[in-house]
């Protein structure tokens, strides 16, 4: 056994273990030095880290450590103070109309910073972080209001939302089919006259004749100028923002199939106070009435 | 005639695979086993091709060696096929973050790519890597030829029929959603059967060696298969709803069950990608400088502390969970200990290179090595770093963490292993040297850039992330939405794609070069600067 000879590694003078295998040898060095103190700093640290903290599981439960530490205690305080800085605010916004807190700089500026914390986790998923909104989904930036843009009505179809089911106060209206109402021909005409109201149709002869059909079909909800009705939740046409995508094809496919946008009625979810806060960041952005 | 018995077992498993398409429970297992059913079938086929009805030649087939090496040389080259695959895959999948419009629906989405990402890179890149590495190591440092016979070969060709059912699985929707314990339970009945083959013939090896003593290196390797089978059970562990079907329950539930599966998933990087690659380094990194191990004393120490302390470690996977305090504590002060068993590693990796320092400067394989030692290393102090859990409170859930990960997969174990290829590639097809050396320094400096890249750019994402994540104004209201933290990350998750790119791209180099060494053809070229003495000048 080649453990009887010693062996000396020629280059580092160091002797090895004589053991050998594939060639390979190992040397006789000793652990670094720093490393096992190291290693028994770690180890010490343990110990004392195990002592004061939760750490060693007994027969039915585990030791607490002398610091008395638990992560849910720690959450419970730190939720308990976030709310304690908060408290007067939030008090006063449960005790005051939306209005009120409008007409009250210092509570208007935290309730809209509230209201945009509460935007980013529960509306900017259809709204979008900035709530410019999308196709089908509104730009909430502009002064262009499908229910009212004043505080109150913010809040009520915030509160109650569009088409919710199960919320009697929710906001509903339901645009009828004109695919069997009006043939192909008259479909284009009017969308034609829609599209003039704003810019030039394709055709502008199209556009004249268009101009009767929309005052028998769509006038009752879209008035007479087509500026829209908050009473029906009815988009105002002459502006030049779409919702459902602008363009003659787009006001054809929305006159034969009509889309309906839904958003949840969030006062039960929310609570009121989050509710009145959202309606006042909304109303901030910069369209509010 | 030879491989009658694999023939008949091969074509009986055709059948039986076509029997449970015929009566599945549902329809992703019937499609399941008509995979099974083509692969046992190509499978048989070829094997009656290779039929030979002659009298085996008298004094039996001649043997190149006495060493069993055929099976390594086609494990080297399922090494390079699944490595430039996964890493391809992982750059999809990097590109599918940065560009959501490369999801394609329904088997290409990120959900379905991201698990046949991990799982090829680890499973069927590390863990062919791990047994060719281990078949050819254990032989020659115990001089006995591999025990079992054809029992080799059956580890080999079920490991890669494994690795066939996940990946093909995963894209199929067929998870049991383990992370990197993705297969449903038939396929870990399979995994589980060649396991254990596989611990008989690299433990029979050493049964029969002719040292008397047991090298380092098959101490890691035994280490990572006996502790693997075990991570693999227990975690498995799952109820099918049918014999016939692809869906099963978890033995466990809630956290119990979300601690197993960490508890596996941690110790699938400690003996998977740390002891397992560690075995490696261990007789690579001493064969490739010539050099003796540093320390004998330090590898005792570090081996027994490595093993002992890294199954503790699981729990800091769920700091700030549904995990009860003192278990996350535990999990914590482990993973903190492990700091300077990690360490031992390096340091005997790196100090085998005393007396041979030069070589680092003159052979790309030596420098590929020592680059992988020393992301180990920083891998080995960041992971205990990050298991602190004021740390962890911000880089949980960020891209730090995947960060970490490629620090550790790309430079230790990707680098680590293909040193070891290039150093086997010759040897094992008795070559004079490899096609080019001079690609291998090219492939040394792609990688490289490529994981200073990805990592770089992963730490400030995810710091960044984790800041984005608990930022607060003074009145305590969250300042970001979840989107805006994601769309902060566009610019990140492109320059990453771009790391893995040069990754990848240093593979598809090394590719080559092993291909056109297995073919026999060296390149002419200049030779590395000081690799050969310069000739004394004439006096």
């Amino acid at each position: 056994m080649a453990d009887k000879q010693k062996h000396v590694d020629e280059v580092s003078g160091v002797e090895t273990t004589g053991h050998e295998w594939d060639g390979i040898r190992e040397l006789n060095n000793p652990m670094p030095r720093w490393w096992v103190y190291t290693f028994y700093a770690t180890m010490l640290w343990g110990i004392g880290y195990t002592i004061a903290y939760p750490a060693w599981p007994l027969l039915t439960e585990a030791t607490t450590g002398v610091l008395g530490y638990s992560s849910r205690a720690q959450v419970s305080t730190d939720l308990a103070d976030a709310k304690a800085g908060q408290a007067s605010y939030v008090k006063r916004i449960a005790s005051s109309t939306v209005d009120e807190i409008i007409a009250d700089p210092q509570l208007q500026q935290f309730a809209i910073a509230a209201g945009a914390s509460a935007f980013k986790v529960n509306c900017a998923q259809c709204h979008g972080s900035g709530a410019a909104g999308a196709e089908g989904f509104p730009n909430l930036n502009d002064n262009d209001w499908l229910w009212g843009g004043s505080p109150e009505e913010l809040y009520h179809t915030i509160a109650h939302g569009v088409r919710h089911t199960g919320d009697d106060g929710t906001r509903v209206s339901e645009m009828p089919s004109f695919a069997d109402m009006l043939t192909q021909d008259e479909l284009r005409q009017t969308a034609a006259y829609v599209v003039s109201l704003t810019g030039t149709p394709s055709d502008a002869a199209l556009a004249e004749p268009g101009k009767q059909l929309f005052a028998d079909n769509c006038a009752s909800c879209h008035g007479e100028d087509a500026t829209g009705s908050r009473d029906f939740g009815a988009p105002n046409l002459a502006d030049a923002i779409w919702l459902k995508g602008s363009g003659e094809q787009a006001v054809i496919e929305q006159m034969k199939t009509p889309r309906h946008g839904v958003m949840p009625a969030w006062l039960p979810r929310l609570g009121d106070n989050t509710v009145k806060q959202l309606a006042i960041f909304v109303h901030s952005l910069g369209g509010g009435e | 005639m030879k491989h009658t018995v694999e023939m008949i077992v091969l074509a009986v498993g055709a059948f039986l695979a076509l029997v449970g398409a015929g009566f599945a429970q549902d329809r992703l297992f019937g499609a399941h086993m008509w995979i099974l059913f083509f692969v046992l079938l190509g499978g048989t086929l070829v094997l009656m091709r290779r039929t030979d009805f002659r009298p085996i030649p008298a004094g039996g087939a001649p043997r190149q060696s006495e060493y069993f090496d055929e099976v390594v040389k086609y494990g080297v080259i399922a090494t390079m096929f699944w490595g430039v695959v996964g890493f391809l895959v992982g750059v999809v999948v990097a590109l599918q973050l940065a560009f959501p419009d490369l999801n394609i629906e329904p088997w290409f989405n990120f959900g379905r790519v991201r698990p046949l990402h991990t799982s090829a890179v680890i499973f069927a890149f590390g863990g062919n890597a791990l047994i060719a590495t281990s078949f050819y190591v254990v032989q020659r440092t115990s001089r006995a030829r591999l025990f079992g016979g054809d029992l080799g070969w059956f580890v080999f060709w079920g490991y890669q029929l494994f690795i066939v059912l996940a990946a093909t699985g995963y894209l199929l929707g067929i998870t049991q959603s383990r992370e990197y314990a993705e297969p449903e339970w038939y396929v870990d009945l399979w995994l589980t059967v060649v396991w254990v083959a596989y611990l008989v013939v690299f433990l029979g090896t050493i049964l029969k060696r002719k040292e008397p003593h047991i090298y380092v290196a098959n101490w890691f390797y035994l280490s990572f298969i006996v502790t693997i089978a075990m991570l693999h059970v227990v975690n498995n562990l799952a109820v099918p709803v049918s014999f016939l079907g692809s869906k099963s329950y978890s033995a466990f539930s809630g956290v119990q069950d979300a601690l197993t599966q960490w508890w596996y998933g941690h110790n699938a990087v400690g003996f998977f990608l740390t002891a397992g690659f560690l075995a490696m380094m261990y007789y690579f990194i001493p064969k490739q400088v010539n050099r003796p191990v540093y320390s004998y004393r330090l590898s005792i120490i570090h081996f027994w502390a490595l093993i002992f302390m890294y199954i503790w470690a699981g729990p800091h996977h769920l700091h700030y969970t549904a995990l009860p305090d003192w278990a996350q504590t535990l999990g914590m002060v482990f993973s903190v200990m492990l700091w300077m068993p990690s360490w031992g590693g390096m340091i005997n990796g790196l100090m085998t290179l005393s007396g041979a320092w030069d070589k680092v400067r003159t052979d790309p394989v030596v420098r590929m090595m020592v680059m992988a030692v020393a992301f180990y290393g920083m891998a080995t102090f960041e992971g205990p770093m990050m298991s602190i859990k004021a740390v962890n409170s911000l880089s949980h859930y960020t891209d730090w963490t995947i960060g970490h990960v490629h620090s550790g997969a790309l430079g230790w174990n990707g680098l680590i292993t293909f040193g070891a290829i290039y150093y086997l590639v010759p040897k094992l097809w008795n070559r004079e040297r490899l096609y080019s050396v001079r690609m291998v320094n090219w492939h040394f400096w792609l990688a490289t850039l490529g994981i200073v890249i990805y990592a770089a750019v992963m730490w400030v994402a995810g710091i960044q992330q984790g800041l984005m994540w608990r930022e607060y104004d003074d009145q305590g209201f969250l300042v970001y939405s979840f989107a805006e933290t994601v769309a902060a990350m566009f610019p990140y998750y492109v320059m990453r794609a771009v790391g893995g790119a040069l990754f990848l791209a240093g593979a598809v180099l090394m590719a080559f070069n092993i291909t056109m060494t297995i073919l026999g053809r060296l390149r002419d070229e200049a030779p590395i600067v000081g690799a050969v003495p310069l000739p004394a000048p004439a006096e």
